[in-house]
């Protein structure tokens, strides 16, 4: 059970948080769609740290950024969703 | 007299307990293994392939031989080990995997074909087809296994905890009190675990749990313990739970887990009266049980001489020390013993399934003992389990010839015994004249010479040797045999023993029962129940209930004796020509509100939303990327910046996930606020050809306009009516806050019965859906369907911008041939889910994913996924399921079969 | 190759175990091969056996980075079955599953294939129809699929809770009698003995960090034991399909998911069949030796670490426990996990890859023991003709742009939702 420390209500056990997808699997309604394709369909899938969307389902309800390390676990950092830092 | 026994003195032996249905006595605080060997009784159980004859080696978890089966009925737990079980009064035990008796147990045949059985024995054999293999299988399994399981149902609750601490300390012997009492001081919440029923010092600012194991170190320090309330089939206080397991996250853990003590390797290493030499120390000290008087002692480090002293000190013999090392230690030159160095145990004899003689090399010259305990000391392994689970990496001490805890990637250290404080240990080793009797997994029945025979057959790396052998997988997890196997590798490879490789540790550290784990969510708790805010009402009525994934929704409101069928169809033809009322509380439901509501809804629906009206509604769909339809619903505006979104209540927490993501992550400047209405709202359809007279009785407005809304009051309770139908009759969709539904209900119930109609269920709601064509999410709508396939493609909001438009353009969405919805009519039933295929019987074209007797009127309808369906209205195909033995002929058609003209809307 | 058989067990316990060879050779790589297999596992070198055995090539390499069979075919919990509902599917896993029957004899190793049925359990008449649907698809195919009544659950698993009012009753099933299990790691040794026998080369403690390229197409492998040229090279290797594949710059519609398994302490036989359910996510079923094997559902999270965490184990418990309440007293005495390859329409990728000479079989979920045989059927016919296999070619990598995806479960894209 991952441990992941919301902005908002501190450090919560993963059971309250629902994982998403990967940033850069968003596409937004404006992208054209052979670009929107392709984006969904591809994902670096690293065996080491990625950015994640994470949502706090069963708390706050935020969409949270984490970068987490896909073989250790380990978090670096959670912060809430912003379009101005992670488009 | 020979053998183990009780020392005299101490208090009287009061509790009874049986074993193989013999009764017994033993005293209070006492492990089943120590009160077995006080009351003289050595032959304990059968090794698993062989079926020879096994004892206790050990006074611990790491137990590999004592097995037995400890409580009746469903209390019953096979394969406990007896050294760590405590004797309560009553306690009924039983020796396993042995017929007719522990004593004289047929299964020992095995043991004569042991030469043909070796390691691996069964990938060479036992071929031919498959039919046969379950012939041989047949035999097999019931010669494998150990225990018994219960065949009836576990009394006990079980419960799940949760707990935080500054400091996890695991282990109550000294250094993890020192380490339990260094947190207090520093002024730490410290939560100490022990698995043993006594910690060696009280420790007041400290929480501390006995008999409670940590069984597994997770991420980020979180750690599962299990503790135990009462012992395997002991009943536990009336409210309390047998067993409980933690959740504790801890911002450190402090391992003070011990060493465990390594069993020699030799010929006949395995027979009752071999003992490790701490466990017959503490057997002694402990439980005052000697367990042999006439004792040789074999080992390789100074602890074993500690065990030859309280030996004597008890009244027994020690007859010779074996030390393999070739010079005496200063605490062997003190030793008031015959200590004889450079000397190995090579094999051993036995009377009556118990050792009788110990046969030496020392100093390459053979010596007999006669003896009927061996206490073996092959030194000790620290137990770094939970530190390796935890990500720690090992490094290798060569005086001890162990592994001990190296760098730490959490926050986990180790003190004490588990980080390798422990005494040097000798090398030398004899080489083994009979390999094929010298057990290094006992549990298993690994020899030394199963692992040459892996390394010969080329199963070299450390988990090809495990998995050929089985060693190390029993229940006992390698505690007593990691190190033997890795040292017998490393031996026959010709490598140093951190060269041979290193085991990884995998949780639980001791086996944990099902129910510790499921706790409170065993048997009927394993999912919650979800119910209606008007089951009250539901339930005066009898209904059929139905469950769709949690929720209990009533199917039918069978009277009289009637089937469900019988019920079902009442209902309907009671909608078609009177009236009836329906619960749809469980739809999703969404307010969308905001000067932008208008612009979510259109990223989200694949139809046109902005141009609705206030006071208006109309059907519409969501689509996921992929531009698969993902879900339907309807749309309200209720007042100019105000909507209200109703979908499928299978998809109602994937819906809210969605939209919450089509806000806040792809449009977050939009100026709009969702709120999730689903279980705030009770939600009752009342619909038919008298509805609207219904309606307008118990509310005094006129009702409003199919699609149209109204706010009304009925008994008082404020009600939103919208005007929608599933049904295909004059309908009205009536919602009310959950808690003053029933009221709403009951005047609704009320009126409808007086004109004669009904409350009516899902099945009924089934059929009449089905004959107005509309789809549901899961059947027609199954994931893999776009909005052409469905002939919706209509509705497609030609502007696009939802969510889906994208994943439309991939060409294989436009396939002329892929399945698409159409309707089917049958003189007989169509049964639901058939195939559909054409007269002879080749390829299937589709299925039928829905279908109905016709509500009034003969013969049956259906929908259906049929490849290329819009092109084939009018073919013949048939409809068939060879599992159920059913078919019909049925012909293709629209899918619509009721009021094409949507007459039965207008007022 | 020496031939296992009863009489050479007989001959060897009388010669005191003489005369066994090494199951395979543990030979050093050459330094080019016609053909380089990525990945030690069942798929790996049952592809490397067919492409001796079947299309008579032998200057293959099988390159594994640890031992042979560690990773999945080492891991899952040996259910062998073909009763998926897609045709693509079913037709694919069944044609495993007839290889499946004759793999012990073809391979002279017992991989222990038990067909002692594979049965999904409904829990309502929804489930019931369903099930029913899924077996009318398979039976319209001419595979086996029956369903039975609740009675005749109760006959094939006696200690199942049939109380009509259980959390989740028992409504009836669907049974494939021809599916059952095997022995997972018996199907790695066994098809690594014949093809060695065969001349290929099983390379252990071989890691691949890098391709060759030359104009465009790649010509070898980098490797912890040197460079190793190749004029086809197949990545095999599940879990770790996207690191694999972004040492040649792709990237794959796969995220890697972890996947739990466990283990109770052996007892004597009390179930006889794999029960499935088609609410529930947890299986059961009992080893040969005698314990209890349980799974459920996956670790929603993408992961590497080959660990999964308690809620799942506890979840499957819970689940097991209200199905078969004789289980409370069991220990789990293990448990482990793999890394699954989720692939974006939860069917496996077998294919061609943009990159010529490179190709990938991987995508499997957590369905891929079950099709180990097919799996490396097809994709030596891939290897060897540059062709897919009529029974492969719907899983061909440009599935998703083209929107021809061969979703079962009908979810989409986000493996957590599988």
């Amino acid at each position: 059970m991952l441990q992941i420390d919301c902005p908002s209500c501190g450090a919560r056990a993963q059971s309250e948080f629902s994982y998403e997808r990967t940033l850069d699997s968003v596409v937004t309604l404006d992208m054209p769609a052979d670009e929107t394709v392709r984006r969904l369909y591809a994902r670096a899938n690293p065996r080491g740290f990625d950015e994640e969307l994470w949502r706090h389902a069963f708390g706050c309800r935020q969409w949270l950024v984490l970068r987490r390390h896909r073989q250790t676990h380990e978090i670096t950092s959670v912060a809430a969703f912003d379009p101005a830092l992670h488009r | 007299m020979s053998g183990p026994s009780r020392l005299p003195g101490g208090p009287e032996p009061t509790l009874r307990f049986t074993f193989d249905g013999v009764p017994l006595r033993a005293r209070t605080g006492d492990t089943l293994a120590a009160e077995l060997l006080a009351n003289g009784i050595g032959l304990v159980a059968r090794s698993f392939k062989y079926h020879r004859p096994r004892g206790i080696l050990s006074a611990g978890v790491e137990e590999p031989n004592a097995l037995v089966t400890v409580g009746e009925g469903g209390r019953r737990e096979p394969n406990t080990r007896a050294t760590d079980v405590y004797v309560y009064d009553g306690l009924v035990a039983h020796s396993q995997n042995r017929w007719p008796s522990l004593a004289f147990d047929l299964g020992a045949i095995n043991g004569l074909a042991a030469r043909f059985l070796t390691a691996g024995f069964y990938y060479k054999t036992f071929f031919g087809p498959p039919s046969r293999w379950l012939l041989y299988e047949r035999f097999i399994r019931r010669a494998a296994g150990l225990g018994k399981a219960p065949t009836t149902p576990d009394p006990d609750p079980y419960e799940h905890r949760s707990a935080f601490c500054d400091v996890l300390v695991v282990g109550g012997g000294p250094a993890g009190i020192a380490a339990a009492r260094a947190g207090v001081q520093a002024g730490e919440r410290v939560l100490l675990v022990e698995q043993d029923r006594i910690v060696s010092e009280a420790i007041d600012e400290a929480r501390v749990l006995t008999r409670t194991t940590a069984t597994g170190v997770w991420d980020h320090g979180f750690v599962t313990l299990v503790q135990r309330l009462v012992e395997p089939g002991q009943s536990p206080a009336p409210g309390q739970p047998a067993q409980r397991l933690w959740h504790v996250r801890a911002r450190r853990i402090v391992l003070a887990t011990g060493a465990i003590e390594r069993p020699l390797t030799f010929a006949g290493n395995d027979r009752p009266g071999v003992m490790l030499s701490q466990a017959v120390r503490r057997y002694i000290e402990r439980f005052k049980v000697l367990p042999g008087q006439r004792v040789v002692i074999a080992t390789n480090n100074d602890d074993a001489y500690a065990t030859a002293d309280a030996i004597a000190a008890a009244g027994g013999t020690v007859v010779a020390i074996l030390d393999s090392r070739a010079e005496k230690s200063a605490i062997a030159n003190a030793a008031a013993h015959p200590v004889h160095t450079n000397a190995f145990p090579i094999s051993t004899s036995g009377r009556r399934h118990h050792l009788h003689s110990v046969e030496a090399d020392i100093w390459t010259e053979c010596t007999r003992f006669e003896a009927d305990l061996l206490a073996v000391s092959g030194g000790f392994t620290p137990v770094v389990h939970l530190h390796s689970q935890a990500g720690g990496a090992l490094d290798w001490h060569e005086e001890i010839q162990a592994f001990v805890p190296g760098a730490s990637r959490q926050a986990v250290s180790s003190v004490g015994a588990a980080a390798g404080d422990l005494p040097p240990v000798g090398t030398a080793v004899a080489d083994l004249p009979n390999p094929k009797t010298s057990f290094i997994d006992f549990q298993n029945d690994v020899t030394a010479a199963d692992i040459d025979l892996a390394w010969t057959e080329g199963y070299r790396s450390v988990e090809h040797l495990k998995r050929y052998t089985t060693l190390g997988m029993a229940t006992d997890q390698g505690k007593t045999s990691n190190m033997a196997a890795l040292a017998r590798l490393a031996s026959v490879a010709g490598v140093t023993i951190p060269q041979a490789g290193l085991t990884t540790f995998r949780a639980p550290f001791t086996p944990v029962t099902l129910g510790a784990l499921a706790g409170a969510d065993g048997g009927g708790h394993a999912a919650p129940s979800r119910r209606l805010a008007l089951y009250d009402r539901h339930q005066r009525l009898a209904p059929l209930w139905q469950p769709l994934g949690l929720w209990h929704r009533p199917r039918a409101y069978p009277v009289a004796g009637e089937t469900l069928h019988q019920a079902a169809v009442r209902e309907a033809c009671a909608v078609r020509t009177v009236a009836g009322i329906v619960d749809i509380s469980t739809l999703a439901k969404f307010a969308v509100v905001g000067p932008d509501a208008a612009a979510l809804l259109e990223s989200v629906c694949a139809t046109g939303i902005a141009k609705l009206a206030v006071g208006r509604g109309r059907y519409t769909f969501m689509l996921r990327e992929d531009g698969m339809v993902m879900d339907d619903g309807t749309v309200w505006r209720l007042e100019e910046n105000r909507y209200l979104l109703t979908s499928s209540t299978g998809g109602a927490e994937r819906m809210e996930a969605h939209l919450s993501y089509a806000h806040r992550v792809l449009a977050p400047h939009l100026r709009v606020s969702v709120v999730a209405q689903q279980e705030h709202f009770a939600g009752i359809a009342l619909a038919g050809p008298c509805a609207k007279d219904i309606l307008a009785e118990l509310t005094g407005i006129t009702p409003p306009a199919h699609m149209g809304l109204a706010y009304a009051e009925i008994a008082g309770v404020p009600v939103l009516i919208l005007a929608a139908s599933y049904s295909g009759e004059r309908a009205f969709e009536l919602y009310a806050v959950a808690s003053d539904a029933g009221t709403v209900w009951d005047a609704l119930e009320t009126a409808t019965r007086a004109r004669g109609g009904a409350p009516y269920g899902l099945e009924a709601l089934e059929f009449l859906r089905i004959e107005k064509g509309h789809i549901v999410i899961g059947a027609e709508a199954d994931g893999r369907t776009t909005p052409h396939d469905l002939q919706l493609e209509r509705m497609l909001r030609k502007s696009g911008g939802f969510i889906g438009a994208a994943g439309l353009t991939r060409p294989a969405l436009s396939a002329p041939d892929r399945l698409q919805l159409v309707g089917l009519t049958s003189d007989t039933p169509i049964p639901e889910g058939a195939m559909l295929v054409t007269a002879t019987g080749e390829p299937v074209l589709g299925h039928v994913t829905s279908a109905t007797g016709r509500v009034l009127g003969e013969g049956a309808v259906a929908l259906g996924l049929l490849a290329g369906g819009r092109m084939r209205i009018g073919e013949s195909l048939v409809a068939t399921s060879p599992t159920r033995s059913q078919s019909a002929r049925v012909t293709v058609t629209a899918p619509l079969f009721y009021d094409a003209e949507g007459t039965r809307y207008r007022d | 190759m020496k031939r296992y058989s009863a009489l050479a067990l007989l001959k060897a316990g009388l010669t005191g175990q003489r005369g066994w060879e090494r199951a395979w050779r543990d030979p050093e790589p050459k330094k080019s091969y016609d053909i380089v297999i990525i990945g030690g596992g069942g798929h790996g070198l049952a592809t490397a056996y067919y492409l001796a055995k079947v299309h008579g090539l032998r200057n293959i390499a099988v390159l594994e980075k640890g031992w042979i069979g560690g990773g999945n075919t080492g891991r899952n919990t040996t259910i062998v079955r073909s009763n998926y509902r897609q045709k693509p599917l079913h037709d694919l896993f069944d044609f495993a599953l007839d290889l499946w029957e004759g793999m012990s004899d073809a391979l002279n190793f017992n991989v222990m294939f038990s067909p002692r049925g594979a049965l999904f359990l409904g829990h309502s008449d929804g489930d019931m129809t369903v099930l029913a649907q899924r077996g009318d698809a398979l039976r319209c195919d001419g595979i086996d699929a029956d369903l039975l009544t609740r009675a005749q659950v109760q006959k094939l698993v006696p200690l199942l809770d049939m109380a009509p009012d259980a959390r989740f009753p028992i409504h009836g099933g669907l049974i494939q009698r021809r599916g059952g299990t095997a022995r997972h790691d018996a199907v790695a040794w066994g098809y690594a003995r014949a093809a060695d026998a065969l001349g290929v080369d099983v390379i252990q403690k071989c890691e691949v960090t890098g391709f060759a390229m030359t104009g465009g197409r790649v010509s070898g492998v980098v490797t912890t034991r040197g460079a190793i040229a190749a004029g086809r090279i197949g990545i095999c290797v599940a879990g770790n399909s996207g690191p694999v594949a972004a040492l040649a710059g792709l990237q794959l519609p796969i995220e890697a998911q972890t996947l739990q398994a466990f283990v109770t302490e052996p007892v004597k036989p009390m179930i006889d069949t794999v029960i499935m359910s088609q609410s529930l996510h947890c299986y059961i079923s009992q080893s040969d030796k005698g314990g209890i094997v349980l799974g459920g559902d996956p670790d929603h999270f993408p992961s590497y670490a080959q660990r999964g965490l308690p809620p799942r184990i506890e979840k499957a418990a819970a689940e097991a426990i209200a199905l078969v309440p004789a289980l409370s007293r069991l220990r789990m005495v293990r448990c482990w996990a793999g890394t699954t390859d989720m692939s974006f329409d939860g069917s496996p990728i077998l294919s061609a890859l943009p990159v010529d000479g490179l190709y990938l079989n991987g995508g499997w979920c957590y369905g891929g023991f079950k099709a180990t045989p097919a799996s490396g059927w097809c994709y030596a016919h891939l290897l060897a003709t540059g062709d897919n296999h009529p029974l492969a070619a719907p899983f061909a990598f440009d599935r998703f742009a083209r929107g021809a995806t061969i979703d079962e479960a009908g979810v989409g894209v986000l493996p957590q939702l599988r």
